[in-house]
C-alpha cells in the first residue's frame, strides 16, 4: 500500500491559468505585429486603389489632382536601381571574398575592417545623406544629381551585400577547398571555379534584399537633393526624384486628394518590393544547396 | 621498369591472422623519393610533431599509424605543403623531395601540389558532373588538350571508368561513398603526380568499398609512390611495404602533448618483431 | 637482405614559372575593394567633424547642450540642442515601450512555444513588417493612427509624438523579435530539458531558464532598437511635427534631431553659414550617440555568440 497517492495531476488551476495567460500575452505580442500590418495594408489600398490608374504611372506630378503622376519618380527609380546593382555588386562580393578567403582574421586590421562593416550597418540612414551632401554634392561637385543619389545608397546597403555574400561563402564546405588545393589549384583557381559558383544563389539573394531596401530609402536623397517636384523624365547627370520622395511629398501637400494619390504610389512602391522580396526567397529555396 | 621481387608475408595482428594477399612486389633498388630530417611542426607555438626523420622511397606504399593526436595528418600533410593554409602553422625541419627542400625559399606550394596529390578521409567531389570533377585538375593546370582521353584514363587507373562510363554528365554528389572516393582518386590521378597522399581514405567507408581501395592501392603502386594515414592496423598490414609508428610524448606537467615518430620499418617487421616496446604495445592491441 | 638504395637524380619543377603576379593582384584588387567601406566611416567623420568643429567656435559647448531653446535661424538665434534631444528621445521611449516588451514577447512565442512547422512560416512573414520602407509607415501614422487617436479621446495634434512614436515601435517589433529569437534559439536544448525533466512549466522555463541565459542577445536586441529609433527619419518627419520644444506630453508635435537635419538640408542654406553648419552638429550628436549604442550591442552580441557557438 502506498503511503501516499502518486500527484501526477498535481498543477493547480492556478498554475494552469497562468501558463494560459503567458501564452495569451505571447500570442498577443506577435499580433500586434501582423495586425497592425494587415491595417496598414487594408487603409493603404482602401484609399490608393481607386487612384491607381495608368496615369499614375504615365504621368507627370501636377498641381491638379486629377492628372498628377509619378513617372518620373518610377523612372529615377529604376534608373538607380539598375546603377546600384553594377555598383554595389562588384564591390561588395570583392569585400566578402577578401574577408572570408584571403584575410587573415587575427590580424587587428582585418578585424577592425569586420567591427567597421557591422557598425555602418546600423548608422543611421540620414547620415549617409550627410556623408552626401558633404561629399557628393558640394565636395565632388557632382550637384544635386540622381548618380549623387545612387551612389549614396550604394554605400547605405554595401553592409548589407557584404554580409549576406560572407556568409553564402563560408556555407561553402572547406573540404571542397581542400580538394581544390590538393590539386594544384591556386587560391583564385578555387574561389572563382568552386566557391563562388556555389555561393551566386546566396550573393543573389542577399544583393536582391538589399536592392530592396535602397529603393525604400528616402532620407538620404532628401538631403542629396532629391527634388520634390520634377515633372521632367530624369537623367543620370540631371535633378531628379525618386518614388518614396515623390510620395513624401504628395503627403505633404495640404489637399486631401493627394493623400489619396500617395497611397496609390505607395501601392506600386510595394508592389514593387514584394516583388523583389518574392523573387529573393524563390531564389533561395530553388537554389540552396544541400551540403 | 627495375625488376620486382616478391614477398609474401602473412602476420598476426592483434591476435588476428592477416593474409597479406599475395604481391608485396618491390623495386630491387629501393630509390628515396623523400628525405625528413628532424621535422618539427607547430600551432601558434606548441609543438604538435616533434624531431621526425625517415625516408620515403619510391613505388612503395608507406603507412603511419598510431594513436589519435600523434600528429600522423600533420605530418602527412607537409608533404604536399597543406599546412600552409593554416596561419598559425609553422613548419620546422627539412623535407627533401628527389634533393630538393620542399620548404626551401622560392619554392611554390602549388607547384608542389601538382606533383604530390592528396586523398581526404572523407570523399569531397565537386557539386558538379563526374566529368567536370576529374578534368577540374587538368583545366585549371592548362593541360587543355585532350581531356576526354585523360578523364578516361584517369577514371581507368582509379577502377570507376566501367561503372560510370554511360553518365559522365551526371552530378558526382549521386555516387555511392565508396565511388565517390574513387572519384576523388581519378580526380588526383587526372593531374599526373608522382605521388599521392591518403589521409584514412577508407575510414568513411564500407569494408567492401574498403577493400576496392586497398586493391586499387596496390595497382596503383606501380606507377605512383603512396603514403597512407591510417589509424586501422590491419589495413596498414595488408597495404603497407613500409610502416611508421608514432605515438606521443606527454611533457612531465601532463600537459603538452607532442607526437613523435617511434619505429619505421618493414611492415612484417613492424608487427611481428618491433624494436621499441612501444611499438610492441600498440599493435598487440595493449593500448591505443 | 638489405635492398640497395639510391637517391633519385631526377630534379623536379618546385618552382613557379615566374612570380604568380595574378594572385597577387588579385588580392590587391579585392582588399581595395574592403577598403571602400573604411573609406566610408571616414568621410562620415570627416563629413560631420569639419563643419561641426567651425559650428563649435561660434557655439560654445555649454549653449549647445544646455540651453532649451533652439531657433538657429531666428533673431536673436539660439543654438540649444535640449530641445531636439528631448523631441527624439519622448518618441524612442514610446517607440521603445512598443516593441521592447512584445518584441520579447513574440520572440518567446517563436522559440519556446511554436512549433517548428508555424515557426518556419510565421517567422520571414513577420520580417515583412521589416521591409516596409519608413515613409509609409509615416504616412500610416499620420492618416490613420492620429484620426484613431483622436477618436477614441486622446486629443493629439496633427503632429505628434505619440502617433510617430507607437508606429515606431511597431517597425521596430521585428528588429527585437529576430535578434532575441537568435539569441533564445542559441540556448542549448539540454538546459531546457533539464528544467523539463525537473517538472517546470514552459512558463517556467522560458522565463527563468531560456531568457536569462539568452539576455545579452535580447539586450543587444533592445540597445539596436534604441539606436534605430533615435536614427530613424521618414515618420517623424511625416508625423511627428517641426516644432523644437520640450515637453513630455505626447500629445504635443516636437521636433527630433533626424527631422531638423532633413527640414534644414533640403533648403537652401548656403554653405559655410552657421546655419549650415547646424546639420553637422546636430548630425554628429546624432552619430556619436549612434555609434556608441551600436559598439554595445555589437559587443553584447559578441558576448553571446562566444558563449553557445
Amino acid at each position: 500500500m502506498s503511503a501516499g497517492s502518486l500527484r501526477l495531476r498535481g498543477r493547480s488551476r492556478a498554475d494552469h491559468a497562468r501558463g494560459a495567460l503567458f501564452q495569451g500575452l505571447l500570442l498577443f505580442s506577435l499580433a500586434i505585429g501582423f495586425v497592425t500590418l494587415g491595417v496598414l495594408l487594408f487603409d493603404v489600398l482602401q484609399r490608393g486603389l481607386p487612384y491607381l490608374d495608368l496615369a499614375l504611372l504615365t504621368n507627370a506630378p501636377s498641381t491638379d489632382p486629377q492628372i498628377a503622376g509619378a513617372r518620373p519618380a518610377i523612372l529615377a527609380t529604376v534608373y538607380m536601381m539598375v546603377i546600384l546593382l553594377v555598383t554595389v555588386l562588384p564591390i561588395g562580393v570583392a569585400t566578402a571574398i577578401y574577408l572570408e578567403e584571403y584575410a587573415n582574421k587575427e590580424r587587428w586590421y582585418n578585424r577592425l575592417l569586420d567591427l567597421n562593416i557591422q557598425n555602418l550597418a546600423a548608422v543611421p540612414s540620414i547620415v549617409y545623406g550627410i556623408l552626401g551632401l558633404a561629399f557628393l554634392v558640394r565636395g565632388l561637385g557632382l550637384g544635386r544629381v540622381l548618380l549623387a543619389g545612387a551612389l549614396i545608397l550604394t554605400l547605405l546597403v554595401l553592409p548589407i551585400v557584404i554580409v549576406s555574400s560572407r556568409e553564402a561563402i563560408r556555407a561553402v564546405p572547406d573540404s571542397i577547398r581542400q580538394g581544390g588545393y590538393a590539386l594544384g589549384a591556386t587560391q583564385w583557381q578555387v574561389i572563382w571555379r568552386q566557391v563562388l559558383p556555389s555561393a551566386i544563389p546566396g550573393i543573389a539573394t542577399g544583393s536582391i534584399l538589399a536592392l530592396a531596401r535602397a529603393i525604400g530609402e528616402t532620407a538620404p536623397l532628401i538631403l542629396v537633393g532629391a527634388l520634390t517636384y520634377v515633372s521632367f523624365n530624369p537623367t543620370i547627370m540631371g535633378p531628379f526624384t525618386a518614388l518614396p520622395i515623390q510620395i513624401y511629398q504628395y503627403i505633404s501637400r495640404p489637399q486631401e486628394e493627394f493623400k489619396l494619390i500617395a497611397a496609390a504610389a505607395i501601392i506600386v512602391l510595394l508592389a514593387i518590393l514584394l516583388t523583389m522580396n518574392a523573387f529573393a526567397i524563390w531564389l533561395r529555396n530553388r537554389y540552396q544547396k544541400r551540403w | 621498369m627495375p625488376p620486382m621481387e616478391t614477398t609474401a608475408a602473412p602476420v598476426k595482428i592483434a591476435g588476428m591472422r592477416v593474409e597479406t594477399a599475395g604481391a608485396r612486389e618491390l623495386p630491387a633498388q629501393r630509390e628515396v623519393l623523400f628525405d625528413v630530417k628532424d621535422l618539427r611542426v607547430t600551432y601558434a607555438g606548441v609543438p604538435a610533431l616533434d624531431g621526425v626523420s625517415l625516408e620515403i622511397y619510391r613505388n612503395y606504399i608507406t603507412a603511419f599509424i598510431g594513436p589519435s593526436g600523434c600528429g600522423k595528418s600533420t605530418f602527412i600533410r607537409c608533404f604536399n605543403r597543406l599546412n600552409d593554409m593554416i596561419p598559425s602553422a609553422s613548419v620546422e625541419g627539412s623535407v627533401l623531395y628527389h634533393g630538393e627542400d620542399l620548404y626551401g625559399k622560392d619554392v611554390d606550394p602549388v607547384e608542389v601540389r601538382k606533383l604530390i596529390g592528396m586523398v581526404f578521409q572523407k570523399p569531397n567531389p565537386f557539386p558538379k558532373s563526374i566529368y567536370d570533377n576529374i578534368a577540374f585538375g587538368p583545366r585549371v593546370l592548362g593541360m587543355k588538350d585532350g581531356l576526354d582521353e585523360r578523364v578516361e584514363q584517369a577514371l581507368h587507373q582509379a577502377a570507376l571508368w566501367d561503372e560510370v562510363k554511360d553518365r559522365l554528365k551526371e552530378s558526382a554528389l549521386s555516387l555511392s561513398g565508396g565511388q565517390q572516393q574513387r572519384l576523388c582518386i581519378a580526380r588526383c590521378l587526372a593531374v599526373e603526380p608522382e605521388v599521392i597522399l591518403m589521409d584514412e581514405p577508407a575510414s568513411a567507408l564500407d569494408p567492401i568499398s574498403t577493400t576496392r581501395i586497398e586493391d586499387l592501392m596496390h595497382e596503383l603502386k606501380r606507377n605512383y609512390t603512396i603514403v597512407i594515414v591510417t589509424h586501422n592496423m590491419q589495413q596498414a598490414a595488408r597495404v603497407a611495404d613500409k610502416t611508421a609508428f608514432f605515438s606521443v610524448d606527454v611533457a612531465p606537467d601532463g600537459n603538452r602533448r607532442t607526437g613523435i615518430l617511434v619505429e619505421y620499418d618493414d611492415t612484417s617487421k613492424i608487427f611481428t618483431t618491433p624494436a621499441d616496446k612501444r611499438t610492441e604495445d600498440y599493435v598487440t592491441g595493449r593500448f591505443g | 637482405m638489405a635492398t640497395p638504395e639510391v637517391t633519385s637524380g631526377a630534379r623536379p619543377r618546385l618552382r613557379a614559372e615566374g612570380r604568380r603576379w595574378g594572385e597577387d593582384a588579385i588580392k590587391g584588387v579585392l582588399a581595395l575593394c574592403a577598403l571602400v567601406s573604411v573609406l566610408t566611416t571616414a568621410g562620415i567623420v570627416i563629413a560631420l567633424l569639419e563643419p561641426a568643429i567651425e559650428f563649435f567656435r561660434f557655439v560654445s559647448l555649454r549653449e549647445f547642450f544646455t540651453t532649451t531653446r533652439w531657433a538657429p535661424l531666428f533673431e536673436p538665434a539660439s543654438f540649444g540642442v535640449l530641445p531636439l534631444l528631448n523631441g527624439t528621445f519622448l518618441v524612442t521611449a514610446i517607440a521603445v515601450a512598443v516593441c521592447m516588451p512584445f518584441g520579447l514577447g513574440a520572440a518567446i512565442y517563436l522559440s519556446e512555444y511554436a512549433r517548428p512547422r508555424v515557426r518556419k512560416t510565421l517567422k520571414p512573414a513577420f520580417e515583412v513588417l521589416a521591409g516596409i520602407p519608413t515613409v509609409v509607415f509615416g504616412f500610416f501614422a499620420l492618416t490613420f493612427v492620429t484620426p484613431l487617436l483622436r477618436s477614441i479621446g486622446i486629443e493629439v495634434e496633427i503632429f505628434n509624438a505619440l502617433s510617430a512614436g507607437l508606429v515606431m515601435g511597431v517597425m521596430l517589433l521585428p528588429t527585437v523579435a529576430s535578434l532575441s529569437e537568435d539569441a533564445m534559439t542559441a540556448v542549448p536544448q539540454s538546459l531546457r530539458d533539464g528544467a523539463y525533466a525537473l517538472g517546470s512549466s514552459r512558463l517556467q522555463v522560458s522565463t527563468r531558464i531560456v531568457v536569462p541565459a539568452a539576455i545579452s542577445g535580447i539586450v543587444a536586441s533592445y540597445v539596436l532598437a534604441i539606436s534605430r529609433a533615435v536614427g530613424e527619419t521618414m515618420i517623424v518627419l511625416i508625423a511627428a511635427g517641426q516644432l523644437a520644444r520640450v515637453t513630455f506630453d505626447p500629445q504635443l508635435a516636437i521636433q527630433t534631431m533626424t527631422a531638423f537635419i532633413a527640414a534644414t538640408g533640403t533648403g537652401d542654406v548656403p554653405r559655410g553659414t552657421v546655419d549650415y553648419n547646424t546639420i553637422f552638429a546636430v548630425g554628429l550628436t546624432l552619430f556619436v550617440i549612434t555609434f556608441a549604442m551600436n559598439m554595445v550591442s555589437i559587443r553584447l552580441v559578441r558576448r553571446y555568440r562566444e558563449v553557445y557557438e
